[in-house]
């Protein structure tokens, strides 16, 4: 671990990516806490106003209020919640569905992975936001509809990898002088191939969530994301951009937050790659 | 022999800059090669012959490598030649073949396109006629059915032959100079006596120098005429192949001769060097190999040996051989 | 090699073959589709007449085999909404969106390719941070909010450019194309920069340069092939996902292709423009696919010659 942490303070630009995350992740926990204002609470008669720094911003609402009147600043801040909630469930199912689908594959070969080959393969054969866009019209806008898909469009890239690795690994002696010691199948995979491939799976989840992350807001700014009645970046952009040109800073500041979190996870994602293993095909 | 040496190189240093700090990977190297002469240039890893070929070839990034002293080629000054000046002179006056050849040609173009590149490059002739002059080198250098090579990739030859079209492709523009930088460690021992004939062939044939460069004393003996033996960064010892072997002066090399292992002899252990190259960071003071040596003195530790230039032509750098070691205090701790 | 690409192209049918199951299967499982086409005053008994003549009621495998019958003649039935075939609709929008791709490929080869190869050449260079930090940002700005912030820089602000729509020639066309190319753009410069990198590590440069080549020479003849071979499928795979990605572009700048059509047809149900879409878009994919496939045979003399 303190080799760890040694590492990302020389990354200046690791430690920018941490800075970002803590950032995003402290605002989701304590989204309600650090909200000003109720982010559900209309006010018709202060609607569309500009943000504190400008000529016609308010104190009350340092970041103005969108078209229904209600404050921006506390919109953004549990917008955070669902951008986080979707990243890190969505990642945890893609990632544990894909890599035991990897790893079945993998070890059994066979028909198994045949069928898994393919329906990789399928999978592939669907523009990402195109898929997205199917399973959600299909399924119906919920929270965890959205996790499902983010999970959906992830497992993917870790099947193949796990895949991968477990059959470069399976044929290595070292493998099979365990076999020969009487290592039984699960012990093999988990005691001795999973750790092998952990590093580079870890590295794979911090990039997907970033994907996740620009998933997600596409979905809600089409309007097929969480229902309408949860702030998200996404949406918060959809319903600004009747009023760009009166009042440009509703849509500079939702996507801003998105950029900024996914600019965060990238960072975060690369200095992780340079560390666990430099050399990940990604 | 009153003509003038084909390559002079003087004083020799090479400093690269890093975040570790600042080390001489070759340091106050000089040696001269007659036209025709086979040079070895031997040592360990590490000890700086790679990065004396390269500079000769200024194959250096320059920063961070900083290269000071002197090399004429044919009395042209190289270290202050221009870029396009010395585009000029590589594969063309100077070539270098290099160690790996599995890995040596690009996989994507043809052997006749490579090799057909540095002739039309340096002699500006037509696609036609450097096929044509491709053919008679692979055929020299011994490659079967030449022609049908033209149109073949790398992957379909065999490690010895790509390393044969290797010297091929060096020796198209007729150098004065070849630079082998370990040109047979890669390769299978049969393979590996081949390509020494040939390198010997093509020197007595061309008369072209060859500068070996390898850490093999084997390859050494049958190969060249004269040797010089490196260690971080310096030549301790340069004299013809035979005297060195048959009488060397320098422990380093007395060590490496010990070491090798003689055929017939039943007992004792292999005999090895004591303790292990220093970093080129981290030299002891004095003389580099000091802390290895088994005759050391006081004075060895204290001070750098000079290079003393001995009568027979030999050259060493070893404080035992000067009129200091004699001296009360001088020697033997 | 004919064996290679014969077998890549049996696996691409199976492909095809397996996406038209899943197009299927997942259509039939939001419900009933005759309700959703009916006004609300529709009786059962005629909604029942009406399912049955529609072959709503048909076991769903011969459902299915109906299906793939028309899918491969291109006959997906009838669009509700619009009233015509499915397939005429989705046609009518194709070159748009064709074109919107083609030309956000163009940017993101002409942005991507130099910065790739500039800044593996200028390593840690100035030039070469300030390309990293371009293309990393390129990837993480979301495609609607950099359409939304040129519509207000180029459109509202500038006036130079119109707001949307596809009728004012190159004019309107420049920042869809972008908003789409960019983050491909981003994406190729990052690969072609890291690939550029460990080829110029290779051997055989060193021994490029100790022939005389001149440093240009080096670079584009010797190494720019090496690394370029191997994101070739990258950029057949960028095309793909331009063309999938159009979704969110044509939305933000009102663009007549088939992206803006799909989300309408989401939103209205029309689900045999849907089927049509998906269909269609997933066979160009493996097609595609294919494509690039030869095409990298073609280049690496290994595959080729085996």
């Amino acid at each position: 671990m303190k080799a760890l942490w040694r590492s990302l303070k020389q990354s200046k630009t690791g430690m920018i990516g941490l800075a970002i995350v803590l950032v995003v992740v402290v605002c989701a926990i304590f989204a309600y806490q650090l909200a000003p204002c109720d982010p559900l609470q209309q006010d018709l008669m202060n609607k569309l106003h500009d943000p504190a720094w400008t000529a016609t911003g308010t104190q009350e609402h340092l970041l103005g209020t969108d078209q229904l009147g209600r404050d921006v600043l506390s919109r953004l801040l549990v917008g955070a919640r669902i951008t986080l909630l979707v990243a890190l469930a969505g990642t945890v199912v893609g990632g544990v569905v894909g890599v035991v689908l990897g790893c079945l594959a993998g070890y059994y070969g066979g028909w198994v992975d045949a069928v898994l080959m393919r329906l990789v393969d399928i999978q592939l054969c669907f523009p990402f936001t195109l898929l997205a866009l199917f399973i959600a019209a299909v399924l119906g806008g919920s929270l965890g509809n959205v996790i499902l898909i983010a999970g959906i469009t992830s497992w993917v890239r870790y099947a193949r990898l796990v895949r991968g690795e477990i059959l470069s690994i399976k044929e290595s002696e070292y493998i099979e002088a365990i076999r020969a010691e009487g290592g039984s199948d699960a012990r093999i995979i988990f005691r001795h191939i999973l750790p092998n491939v952990i590093s580079s799976v870890i590295v794979i989840a911090t990039l997907e969530m970033a994907k996740i992350v620009l998933m997600e807001a596409s979905l809600s700014f089409l309007g097929y994301g969480v229902p309408v009645t949860i702030p998200t970046w996404g949406r918060m952009l959809s319903e600004a951009r009747a009023n760009m040109v009166s009042n440009p800073w509703q849509c500079i500041l939702p996507g801003l937050c998105i950029t900024l979190t996914v600019l965060g996870v990238n960072l975060l994602g690369d200095w992780l790659r340079d560390y666990l293993d430099p050399k990940l095909d990604v | 022999m009153s003509e003038r040496p084909v390559l002079e190189v003087n004083d020799l240093t090479v400093t690269f800059k890093t975040k570790y700090g600042s080390a001489a990977a070759v340091s106050g190297v000089s040696f001269a090669l007659a036209k025709g002469e086979k040079l070895g240039l031997v040592g360990e890893s590490g000890s700086g012959k790679s990065v004396t070929s390269k500079s000769i070839l200024r194959l250096l990034p320059s920063p961070p490598a900083q290269i000071r002293g002197s090399i004429k080629l044919d009395g042209e000054e190289l270290l202050t030649k221009s870029e396009q000046e010395m585009c000029h002179c590589r594969g063309n006056r100077i070539s270098m073949i290099f160690q790996e050849p599995m890995v040596s040609l690009n996989p994507l173009y043809t052997i006749g396109n490579q090799l057909g590149e540095v002739v039309r490059l340096h002699k500006k002739v037509s696609r036609a006629e450097a096929d044509k002059q491709v053919i008679e080198m692979l055929r020299t250098v011994g490659i079967p059915s030449p022609e049908t090579r033209l149109k073949q990739y790398p992957f379909e030859l065999s490690g010895g032959m790509r390393q044969r079209a290797m010297i091929a492709m060096a020796l198209l523009c007729d150098p004065e100079v070849l630079i082998a930088d370990e040109p047979t460690t890669a390769l299978d021992v049969t393979i590996q006596a081949q390509i020494l004939d040939l390198l010997k062939e093509l020197n007595r044939k061309m008369g072209t120098s060859i500068i070996l460069i390898t850490h093999d004393l084997g390859v050494i003996a049958s190969m060249v005429d004269t040797v010089a033996v490196m260690y971080c960064g310096h030549i301790v010892e340069k004299a013809p192949v035979r005297q060195l072997f048959h009488d060397p002066l320098h422990p380093y090399t007395k060590g490496l001769l010990n070491s090798i292992p003689k055929v017939g002899r039943t007992e004792g252990d292999l005999q090895t060097i004591e303790g292990a190259v220093p970093s080129i960071y981290n030299l002891p003071a004095g003389c580099a190999f000091s802390n290895r040596c088994g005759e050391c003195g006081r004075i060895c530790k204290e001070k750098e040996p000079p290079t003393l230039q001995l009568e027979d032509g030999r050259v060493v750098k070893c404080w035992k051989y000067t009129p200091q070691w004699g001296e009360e205090g001088a020697n033997h701790e | 090699m004919a064996k290679y690409l014969a077998k890549r192209l049996a696996q691409s049918l199976i492909a095809i073959l397996g996406i038209t199951v899943v197009v299927f299967v997942i259509l039939h499982l939001t419900g009933d589709p005759v309700e959703l086409m009916v006004s609300p005053t529709t009786s059962r008994e005629q909604m029942d007449i009406l399912r049955q003549e529609m072959g709503f009621n048909d076991p769903l495998p011969q459902q299915y085999l109906r299906f793939l019958k028309g899918a491969v003649v291109g006959d997906f039935g009838t669009s509700y909404y619009y009233n015509e075939p499915a397939m005429r609709v989705v046609m009518e929008r194709v070159p748009a969106t064709l074109e919107l791709a083609v030309a956000a490929l163009a940017i993101a080869v002409v942005l991507g390719i130099p910065a790739g190869v500039l800044s593996a050449v200028k390593r840690n260079s100035l030039s070469d941070g300030v390309i990293r930090v371009l293309a990393l940002l390129g990837q993480c700005l979301p495609a609607f909010w950099l359409g939304i912030m040129l519509i207000m820089a180029f459109s509202v602000n500038l006036g130079w450019l119109s707001t949307g729509g596809n009728s004012e020639g190159w004019r309107s066309l420049i920042m869809p194309a972008f908003t789409l190319g960019l983050f491909s753009a981003a994406t190729i410069c990052r690969l072609l920069r890291s690939n550029m990198i460990e080829v110029l590590g290779k051997e055989y440069i060193d021994v490029a340069r100790a022939k005389g080549l001149r440093g240009s020479v080096v670079v584009m003849k010797h190494a720019f092939k090496n690394a370029f071979s191997s994101i070739l499928t990258m950029l057949g795979m960028q095309f793909a996902s331009l063309l999938g990605g159009s979704v969110i572009t044509e939305t933000v700048f009102a663009w007549p292709g088939i992206g803006r059509l799909v989300i309408q047809s989401i939103q209205s149900s029309d689900f045999a423009v849907v089927e049509c879409i998906v269909f269609l878009l997933a066979v160009v994919f493996v097609v595609i696919n294919f494509v690039v496939d030869v095409l990298y045979s073609v280049i690496n003399p290994r595959v080729r010659l085996q």
